[in-house]
């Protein structure tokens, strides 16, 4: 070793140089970066967009409508889009570097954190006008007595079932919770489930759960009540019978549609962001109907999805209107139906339902449910992250920690 | 450490003044010397600072303070005392996930030890095609984590998977074992997996580790009729115990923190019976945005870790003494 060193010390300097301008390099990068990117935010007739539409359809559809509000409202446009998963990281680092865009795409259960972060403008002052849009949804951006988002489509989920499986067992969709059980238990055989939901340990599995919760009158204000746990004995009834399977407690909604489209479940708890995977596989046949209730004649109330957008603080009033008026934009009645129909979505504007519906019939199902759609953030605000946590651990409690579900609840209420 | 300081007494016994040297030049040769010491040391300090003190620093202040997504935007963050401790100690699960981390890390060490260290023992004996199949068992470390995790998903699904399809081909066994899905068998899959992931580890370091160990011990000791087991255990097992000590230590370091295998398996659960500290950390962090806690939890984590660095410390100086 020792002979080798003072052999090589030349060879190796020269290396360490090469080390050395490797090492400086992503620095001079990053500065060029940086600067690129502080010009064109700096202009003052361009709006930054971030959002998370970053595959198609959502990436095109959105593009051509930001571009053309963009025309409409005279700025051009400096879009981003990030992965899903890496949006909310963004905004909190954009946040403390003050560096928020002019106009931001957020989750619709993330507004109101957002919101109460103060780094949102109330849109009400920016002379937003949000009528027509339903109560529910408005309701979700609302923080506060302020509206800070506005959110153009929506979508929610449903029980899709496979049409040829359901009649050649002689099985009519089911519509309340004990025809889903009976149902499901005759369209269990051999390797194929008679249902499938998302049980998983995220928020992913309250949304699932929501609709069970509270179309029988549970509240995530206080979980620990005899309607929550009917609803949760329902899940856990499908699941003891084998009419769903235990995997459900590690299936995301993909995974949950894979088995569908496989042809191991019969029927499942799923959305429209499914179509284009569904028609894909041929010979499949599928119908879609609201998800069942407690007692026949009663309502569905399920929780609703999508985005909204809003107008951070960034301190420049003129570019905040501006901004503003590309919201409006986005959200007019044109915008509404033509990005439900292109990405399976719904208008937020119940009015425009028959539009949307009369050209996808299979939308029909999620249209009904808008005016009755439930805000999951509704009632708790920012505090939602909190009661979603506490209703997927009771619900994988129940189903597989061995706990009744009232047990399960009163454990997750009281922490 | 140890490294370094023979580095510089060799620097500073080559560069030494003959004695004839008038003393003024030689003053300034010796300053020359030590300002390019610094200036190699320089570099070294400012990056471990920046990115490891830094961050250190900054988590154990986080562990005291009300920081939430308000603090990103206003910059805010209440100095709350031992509140977030008080709250994650107290919270349902906390003794779980504890109890979850000390089996997690004995079941992955134990095994990924006891493998790897019978797979360095068997490559130790030349055969054919032994360097393609020890290269190949290599292969766990180089497929990215997240695509290892989903494989793995696949193979121990209950209905469809690999391992439970082979299972009930077996004639005369009835089994189908839930094993990512029931809290009695989640723990015991996550560990399986981890085994598998640091079979590569072990095995490599214990195999350098075999070679090192003079082949003349051995033939000496064929003649004295030590052979077999009993050649590993007067030979092979002492001449190895430093590379064992390091191996160990540096792996419950490692795996005290794993997350990626425990998030793409079963992502803690299911009812949190998979549920680690690290994973409780993260869950806290960046699902529930309450970062104070999570660092909090991030912070006991260190704590334990740092006592078995010190234990590789201890031994370590011991081993440079001997």
């Amino acid at each position: 070793m020792a002979r080798q060193t003072a052999r090589s010390s030349a060879r190796r300097t020269s290396k360490r140089a090469g080390l050395a301008a490797l090492l400086v390099l992503p620095l001079a990068l990053g500065a060029c970066g940086g600067g690129g990117g502080s010009a064109s935010s700096g202009s003052s007739d361009t709006l930054r967009v971030l959002d998370y539409y970053n595959s198609d359809p959502n990436k095109t559809l959105w593009n051509d409508a930001i571009e053309a509000c963009g025309k409409t409202v005279g700025m051009k446009i400096s879009r981003e889009s990030v992965p899903g998963e890496s949006l909310i990281q963004k905004v909190l680092q954009q946040s403390s570097s003050k560096t928020l865009p002019d106009v931001l795409m957020l989750d619709n259960p993330d507004v109101q954190q957002i919101a109460a972060s103060g780094a949102l403008a109330p849109l009400d002052d920016l002379g937003i006008d949000s009528s027509g849009v339903a109560d529910g949804v408005l309701k979700a951006s609302t923080y506060e007595g302020k509206l800070y988002g506005l959110q153009p489509v929506t979508n929610t989920i449903a029980l899709f079932y496979n049409k040829k499986v359901l009649e050649a067992a002689g099985v009519t969709p089911p519509t309340t919770w004990d025809e889903l059980k009976t149902a499901s238990a005759k369209l269990t055989q051999g390797e194929q489930y008679g249902f499938a939901m998302s049980n998983v340990n995220t928020y992913e599995g309250t949304w699932q759960f929501l609709p069970f919760m509270w179309s029988n009158g549970g509240d995530e204000k206080d979980i620990d009540t005899p309607q929550t746990a009917a609803a949760l004995q329902l899940v856990k009834d499908l699941m003891d019978s084998k009419s769903l399977s235990q995997s459900s407690v590690n299936w995301t909604q993909a995974d949950v549609a894979d088995q569908f489209t496989a042809g191991k479940a019969a029927m499942m708890i799923n959305g429209p962001w499914n179509f284009g995977t569904l028609d894909k596989v041929s010979g499949l046949e599928y119908g879609i109907v609201p998800i069942p209730v407690p007692q026949a004649g009663g309502k569905t109330v399920s929780p609703f999805g999508g985005e909204a957008w809003t107008v951070p603080q960034t301190g420049d009033e003129d570019k905040q209107k501006k901004a503003a008026e590309l919201v409006q934009c986005l959200n007019s009645d044109d915008n509404e139906v033509k990005i439900s129909l292109g990405t399976g979505t719904v208008p937020t504007k119940p009015a425009l339902a028959d539009q949307v519906t009369s050209q996808n019939p299979n939308l029909k199902a999620f249209a009904d449910q808008v005016p009755d759609l439930r805000a999951r953030t509704g009632e708790l605000g920012a505090e939602w992250p909190k009661a979603a946590t506490k209703i997927y651990t009771a619900v994988q409690n129940a189903l597989v920690g061995g706990m009744t579900p009232e047990d399960a609840l009163k454990q997750a209420q009281n922490g | 450490m140890a490294d370094a300081s023979v580095g510089s007494t060799s620097v500073a016994s080559r560069t030494a003044p003959p004695a004839s040297e008038p003393a003024g030049r030689g003053a300034g040769q010796k300053l020359r010397t030590r300002l390019v010491e610094v200036a190699f040391i320089v570099p070294a300090v400012v990056y471990l600072v920046l990115f490891f003190g830094y961050p250190v620093v900054k988590n154990v202040l986080m562990g005291f303070q009300e920081y939430t997504t308000k603090t990103f935007y206003t910059g805010e963050a209440p100095w709350v005392g031992l509140s977030n401790y008080s709250a994650v100690v107290g919270n349902a699960i906390f003794d779980r996930t504890l109890w979850n981390t000390v089996l997690f890390t004995a079941g992955s060490i134990v095994g990924q030890f006891a493998l790897g260290l019978a797979i360095a023992l068997f490559f130790h004996k030349r055969f054919a095609l032994s360097g393609v199949l020890r290269s190949l068992i290599l292969l766990p470390w180089l497929i990215p984590m997240i695509a290892g995790t989903a494989v793995w998903r696949w193979i121990l699904d209950t209905d469809n998977g690999a391992l439970n399809r082979i299972l009930s081909a077996i004639p005369g066994l009835d089994l189908n074992p839930n094993w990512l899905t029931s809290p009695q068998l989640a723990l015991v899959a996550v560990i399986g997996v981890n085994i598998w992931l640091g079979i590569p580890f072990n095995m490599t370091i214990l195999y350098g580790g075999l070679q090192e160990i003079p082949e003349e011990l051995y033939e000496a000791g064929a003649l004295d009729g030590a052979t077999g087991w009993r050649a590993f255990r007067h030979i092979t097992w002492p001449m190895l115990r430093p590379v064992v000590t390091v191996v160990l230590v540096l792996g419950v370091v490692y795996t005290l923190k794993v997350l990626d295998v425990i998030l793409g398996l079963t992502n803690g659960g299911p009812a949190n019976s998979t549920q680690t500290i690290s994973t409780f950390s993260y869950d806290m962090s960046f699902r529930q945005f309450d970062f104070g806690q999570g660092a909090a939890l991030g912070n006991i984590l260190i704590l334990i870790s740092l006592v078995f660095a010190v234990v590789y410390l201890r031994i370590n100086r011991k081993a440079v003494d001997e």
